[in-house]
């Protein structure tokens, strides 16, 4: 039962208007870095671009989706009314607010530093204010979650915790956790530059700091993603979830091993040591096991919905799968996206063949295979599934809502696979400018072009998605019946307290946050000498 | 569900979750900061704890001893945004005395025609830097080195925040119709050099880097081959003689007809 529709809406379509908005930058960026501009206008403008780009689809976009999606859950799986439905409404506001905030500045060219921050470049203050506004808005959400799963276990003392809903609350907790890296780099080492308090900066130590929340916030992204797949892709194709203790220890092993991996990003940083870049790697390896435990649970859904279908042989099943419907597509689409993002992601985490790719645009390809491809179409189902619910009316452009589908997927490959090859040789990122009449960079201007092109096509399906959606708020009114999640074949019954509850995990969690980062925070902390002078951007000319 | 009790090692799901955790993260650190380490010749660690403090990245003695000291005079001026950036009026009156020196090359009102440094407008941190790097002989001029072995750190203040003061006059060539070459703009990222804009103005403005707008063509291109040579190394960071190095001789000439012809 979806009491809160407003709410949870509201959630959804700020999420979609900054998402429209941050994709039209992008596929500016795209362009204007390529050989088809000829270079005549300011760079500054391209790296304000990039920030506002990476800030809405890194902090505001995905943050807003788990955040409506998060409300949505409690309210179907736990089939009770939110608990606190005005802090709902305040976090909100909160991100909406922070994001008009952050963004002034950076859209007036005072802080072009990147959504990474990038210190010692420092930027003006209200861009990081309004960071932590967005972040403060959404840790309402993760305190929600957790009361309102309180209040229902209180209630149902002797009844498993909807799937949906632990899975829900399992992120929120990751997110919780992994924010407060990010978190006290900004308040005590960025704002207090920024306001002019201190002239200097360790900027080492804010890697550090940053890196904590860098690799965990992906997988605070995935959930809701992975959610999709486990309680709307089984229903949405007439089948079953093949098991539902398999979900809870994949979104398990997500709290646990997501937070003490975030240094992989630091392997061409001096200040972190081998040893300790050695155990994270290790880590990083063991995050593959919640996704390949994922795949596999997924297909076995998908091969029970089949063969309820009347699917037959080792391989036909997959041909009588549903595949006019557009979950199926999605969910489809997004395995493939992952599939090729997750074996680049190898070897992103391996020590010595990261070197190889290191600050090129492999890693820009990567990350925009995995969050912007794999993650990103579930947020698109997520959409599809929901709307009519939401708004009492029916979502009829199926037709539509293909073509959008296999245009992001399109787009996306079109637009990473040239990346990841020019990074291969050896194209750095982040730069406005490349000289494609060098004859060392001359080859790599026709796969800059072909990616390129791509954003074109992502934008184009960005166009469509939002069509779709404005047409369904158009649509003739229709009941589209209760919200329910995929059933499990072997519905649980009694199932292990450590698969209910989340005390022994998060204990993991931060346990293992302290045996992994404990030692560089502490001995940078305590180092002298190791901070540097700010520069400021955007400074008086 | 509830009586079951979650934290007890005879519980399965306890024991075997927090034992393949602790296992897993036992084994890495040993791996990571005692094993591979000591794979490692080229370290020469002289045993276990040293191995494990050089993996977990304990700063050690060695890399500072092995510095070499430079065999020329380095800048010790500490660069920051902040720098010089209050106005002071006292000061400023002060280093107008002080200022009539410094008139017959570079203009009562900070301008001239005599191919030194226009000082009008010039931030009051780049003017302080230059005079104090000229007393500590870090920038050898014949003409400036004299004047600056005199001057106290207050009084090189005071002229650096007096010049910073007055008004940017246009020179007579001024020209702000001129293209921007190349280099300005973009800088040659295969050579390693960012645009000049980057720093000086236009683009964004860097800590410690002067004003170029109107300065005289000879000085600049003067300027930017003695980094070049070695001449003049005084560059924080050697930040310009790096560009100047990798820089043409024509870029060299376009790039001071251009900044003469700024505002």
């Amino acid at each position: 039962m979806l009491i809160n529709k407003r709410l949870i809406l509201s959630h959804f379509w700020l999420a979609f208007i900054v998402f429209g908005a941050a994709l039209v930058l992008g596929a500016w960026q795209m362009f204007v870095r390529s050989p088809l501009n000829a270079w005549h206008f300011n760079p500054e403008f391209y790296y304000r671009s990039v920030t506002a780009h990476g800030t809405v689809m890194g902090y505001v976009f995905p943050t807003l989706v788990a955040m409506g999606f998060g409300y949505a859950i409690s309210e179907a799986a736990l089939e009770q009314p939110l608990i606190g439905r005005r802090w709902a409404w305040a976090g909100l506001i909160l991100v909406a607010v922070g994001s008009v905030v952050a963004m002034i500045p950076v859209s007036l060219g005072l802080a072009s530093v990147l959504y990474t921050f990038y210190p010692p470049m420092i930027g003006n203050p209200f861009y990081y204010i309004g960071v932590v506004l967005v972040v403060v808005g959404s840790w309402i959400w993760v305190a929600l979650m957790s009361i309102n799963l309180a209040a229902w276990k209180r209630d149902n003392q002797d009844k498993p915790v909807p799937l949906a809903m632990f899975a829900n609350v399992a992120g929120s907790y990751l997110w919780g956790w992994t924010a407060v890296g990010a978190a006290l780099e900004l308040i005590f080492q960025i704002i207090p530059t920024a306001l002019g308090l201190t002239a200097t900066i360790d900027a080492g130590l804010a890697r550090v700091f940053f890196s904590w929340t860098l690799h965990a916030i992906v997988y605070f992204w995935l959930i809701p993603t992975y959610i999709a797949y486990y309680v709307i892709f089984p229903r949405a194709i007439g089948g079953r979830l093949y098991s539902d203790a398999m979900g809870r220890i994949a979104f398990i092993l997500f709290v646990v091993v997501a937070m003490p991996i975030g240094v992989h990003h630091l392997f061409a940083d001096p200040q972190v040591g081998a040893g300790l870049k050695f155990m994270h790697s290790v880590f990083t390896g063991l995050v593959a096991l919640p996704t390949l435990l994922t795949v596999f649970t997924i297909v076995a859904s998908a091969e029970i919905a089949s063969r309820l279908r009347g699917g037959k042989g080792v391989f036909g099943w997959i041909g009588a799968l549903p595949w006019k419907n557009p979950i199926m597509l999605a969910t489809a689409l997004s395995f493939v996206m992952l599939g090729f993002g997750g074996a680049g992601g190898l070897i992103n985490m391996s020590y010595q063949l990261d070197s190889t790719i290191h600050n090129t645009q492999w890693v820009t390809g990567h990350f925009h295979l995995i969050f912007g491809g794999a993650i990103v179409i579930m947020y698109f189902a997520i959409a599809y599934d929901l709307w009519p619910h939401l708004t009492g009316r029916a979502l009829d452009s199926l037709g539509m809502m293909r073509a959008q589908l296999w245009l992001w997927f399109i787009g996306m490959i079109v637009t990473t696979f040239p990346w990841h090859y020019v990074g291969i040789l050896g194209m750095p990122r982040r730069m406005a400018f490349y000289d494609y009449a060098n004859p060392a960079i001359s080859p790599q201007a026709f796969s800059v072009t072909m990616s390129a092109a791509g954003g074109l096509i992502l934008l184009t399906s960005g166009i469509l998605f939002l069509i779709v959606l404005i047409r369904g708020q158009f649509a003739a009114r229709g009941e589209a019946g209760a919200y329910r999640f995929a059933i499990p074949l072997h519905m649980p019954v009694r199932i292990p307290v450590a698969l209910n509850s989340f005390g022994l995990w998060l204990a993991l969690m931060i346990g293992l946050t302290v045996i992994n980062y404990g030692y560089p925070i502490a001995q940078l902390m305590v180092l002298k000498g190791t901070s540097v002078p700010a520069v400021y951007v955007g400074a008086a000319r | 569900m509830s009586e079951e009790k979650l934290y007890s090692l005879r519980n399965p799901w306890f024991s075997i979750s927090v034992g393949i955790t602790v296992a897993i993260a036992v084994l890495s650190a040993v791996a990571g900061l005692i094993w591979f380490p000591l794979l490692q010749p080229n370290l020469k660690l002289s045993g276990i704890w040293d191995a494990i403090c050089s993996a977990a990245g304990v700063p050690g003695l060695s890399t500072q001893a092995g510095a070499v000291p430079p065999a020329f005079k380095t800048s010790n001026v500490v660069m920051t945004p902040e720098m010089l950036t209050r106005q002071d009026q006292v000061s400023i009156g002060r280093g107008a005395t002080l200022a009539q020196r410094c008139a017959i090359c570079h203009g009562p009102q900070g301008v001239s025609d005599a191919n030194s440094p226009n000082l009008a407008g010039q931030y009051a941190a780049v003017t302080y830097k230059e005079l104090n790097d000229f007393k500590t002989g870090a920038r050898v001029n014949v003409v400036m080195t004299p004047f600056a072995a005199n001057m106290t750190d207050q009084e090189m203040r005071d002229v650096a925040l007096y010049y910073a003061y007055l008004p940017r006059v246009p020179s007579s060539l001024v020209n702000p119709n001129l293209t921007p070459p190349a280099i300005v703009v973009t800088g040659a990222p295969m050579r390693n050099i960012p645009p000049c804009g980057s720093c000086h103005g236009e683009i964004d403005v860097k800590a410690g880097s002067p004003w170029l707008g109107g300065q005289s063509a000879v000085y600049i291109k003067a300027q930017l081959q003695a980094f070049a040579s070695g001449a003049r190394r005084n560059d924080i960071s050697e930040q310009m003689r790096n560009v100047a190095r990798q820089m043409t001789a024509e870029e060299i000439d376009q790039v001071a007809r251009y900044y003469e012809a700024q505002p």
